[in-house]
């Protein structure tokens, strides 16, 4: 029995450096008929 | 607040607040559900009590597996609070800065899919092509509204934008005239249905859009019943070999192949399939978006059918990635470690805010889906932002600006849906979308079982 936890970013901690607002627009990629932020990718370090 | 689910076999718990994602056997899952509402004691007396033929589950171990919850729990990892949320994430600023522009720049088209949420490209309007001066406006627009933002976003849209060729061209060279004077980046996209691509557009396209979404359903017949031209003669033969060569001579750089499925495809997997069989590697496939009496409307009943072909979905996609021959789902596309930020999360795709639809005739939308509907007009290149209620109500629209958002485990990877399509379901952009809502949460599952593999097998 063992429980494995993903790498994944804290969103807790991405409160204190996030928020730039560079990233992409959502619908500005592939979808155009519906929502998701969960795959934008982070555009902070390339500011 | 936690949520945990089975895909494909494998059992995961995720935690909603922090984002982490913790892999578990069905022991284990369990005892992660339970450890909320009960003490320690009686989390192991249940468990041996469930799994008393199974060795393995015994104090020893279920003391184990309890001191690792502790710590995830102790870690933030678990259970974690949202009450951070509650303070000092900025909402969306009515007055904040714009940053992306979808162009229309064609409100009319070369093919007459029945679907189409365009009306056949014209919005429910006249048909039109954005002039060149109205498109340079455009970009000056939103430079000047762009603030201190660097990387603005501008989409071809239409209609079909090739239809207007050489003023997406010029608006472009236009464009980069622009990021010189005022250090900022464009990135352009087109949106296309293939028609029209030729040898110099692709050239062009390929070295100075950011991104290229091109139009096709998937198998022969499934496209052509749709995508046909005004005579009614499908497009799938014209379209193919030039995406074909269109992507191959793309190299590493940005596109999609993006569909849309309906009633008539509920086994849409075989659509991406053939997509991928064709050679397309980043594919994308969306619901239809379309009044609820239409025959090609999505059903409740048809929930279990699409859930199932979501889940072989990512089954396959792992087979492949496995054989060396993998492509890319967009909606499975979740970069775990280098995500947005809670900010993004909470704010969403930023329509009616820092996201905005501009008409042939200079007219602003809060996105492309409400062009055509005056009572969702803006503003005007011309004038500005004029009905600023509207654009207060689009900051307000954040996620838990509702009931069910605030409840929802999938809230943060989410941001609480798309308006245009709550304004389709409810009459309100505060709506919830609740098809929708099913969709989007058994897709995020399904990447999250891909994900866990992924990074299990040191594939990601």
């Amino acid at each position: 029995m063992k429980i494995k936890t993903l790498k994944t970013r804290n969103l807790k901690e991405s409160k204190k450096l996030g928020g730039c607002g560079e990233c992409q627009t959502s619908c500005q990629s592939a979808c155009k008929t519906s929502c998701g932020v969960a795959n934008q990718p982070c555009e902070q370090e390339k500011k | 607040m936690i949520h945990t689910f089975t895909v494909n076999g494998i059992s995961i718990a995720l935690d909603i607040f922090s984002g982490a994602v913790h892999v578990a056997d069905p022991v284990s899952l369990e005892a992660i559900r339970l450890y909320e509402q009960h003490s320690r004691d009686e989390v192991i007396r249940k468990l041996l009590s469930r799994y008393e033929s199974n060795p393995e589950v015994n104090p020893g171990t279920l003391g184990a597996l309890m001191d690792q919850l502790d710590e995830l729990v102790r870690a933030g990892q678990l259970y974690s609070s949202g009450a951070y949320l509650n303070t000092g994430v900025p909402l969306p600023d009515a007055q904040g800065p714009i940053k992306a522009l979808c162009l229309h720049v064609a409100h009319v088209c070369n093919l007459a899919c029945s679907y189409c949420f365009a009306g056949q490209g014209k919005y429910q309007g006249q048909a039109a092509l954005m002039s060149l001066g109205t498109a340079r406006g455009a970009l000056d627009f939103l430079v000047a509204n762009s603030g201190a933002r660097r990387h603005l976003e501008v989409d071809f849209f239409g209609g079909e934008p090739l239809l207007n060729w050489e003023v997406v061209k010029e608006t472009v060279v236009y464009g980069r005239a622009l990021e010189r004077e005022h250090n900022k980046a464009f990135r352009f996209t087109l949106t296309t249905n293939g028609m029209l691509l030729n040898e110099e557009i692709m050239e062009f396209c390929n070295q100075e859009m950011h991104n290229v979404v091109l139009s096709l359903d998937g198998r022969r017949e499934v496209h052509d019943h749709y995508r046909v031209d005004a005579k009614g003669k499908g497009s799938y033969e014209t379209i193919v070999p030039k995406f074909q060569e269109f992507v191959k001579r793309r190299g590493d750089r940005e596109y999609y192949i993006r569909g849309t499925y309906t009633r008539r495809n509920l086994d849409f997997l075989q659509d991406i399939l053939h997509m991928a069989d064709l050679g397309f590697t980043r594919l994308s496939m969306e619901p239809v978006v379309t009044a609820p009496d239409d025959l090609e409307a999505l059903r409740a009943e048809d929930l279990p059918a699409l859930f199932e072909q979501y889940e072989r979905l990512a089954q396959e996609m792992l087979n492949r990635k496995r054989q060396g021959r993998s492509f890319e789902f967009y909606h499975y596309i979740l970069d775990l470690e280098n995500g947005p930020c809670i900010h993004k999360r909470f704010s969403g795709c930023g329509s009616g805010t820092e996201y905005l639809a501009v008409t042939p005739q200079g007219e602003l939308y809060p996105c492309h889906q409400f062009v055509g509907d005056s009572a969702y007009r803006i503003g005007t290149l011309k004038k500005g932002i004029v009905n600023h209620a509207l654009r207060e109500k689009f900051a307000a629209n954040t996620l838990y600006s509702r009931q069910e958002c605030r409840n929802c485990w999938a809230q943060l990877y989410c941001a609480g849906g798309c308006a245009a399509n709550a304004v389709r379901a409810t009459g309100s952009i505060s709506g919830v979308y609740a098809y929708g809502c099913e969709l989007f949460k058994k897709r995020i599952e399904c990447a999250l079982m891909l994900q866990a593999c992924l990074q299990e097998e040191g594939l990601a």
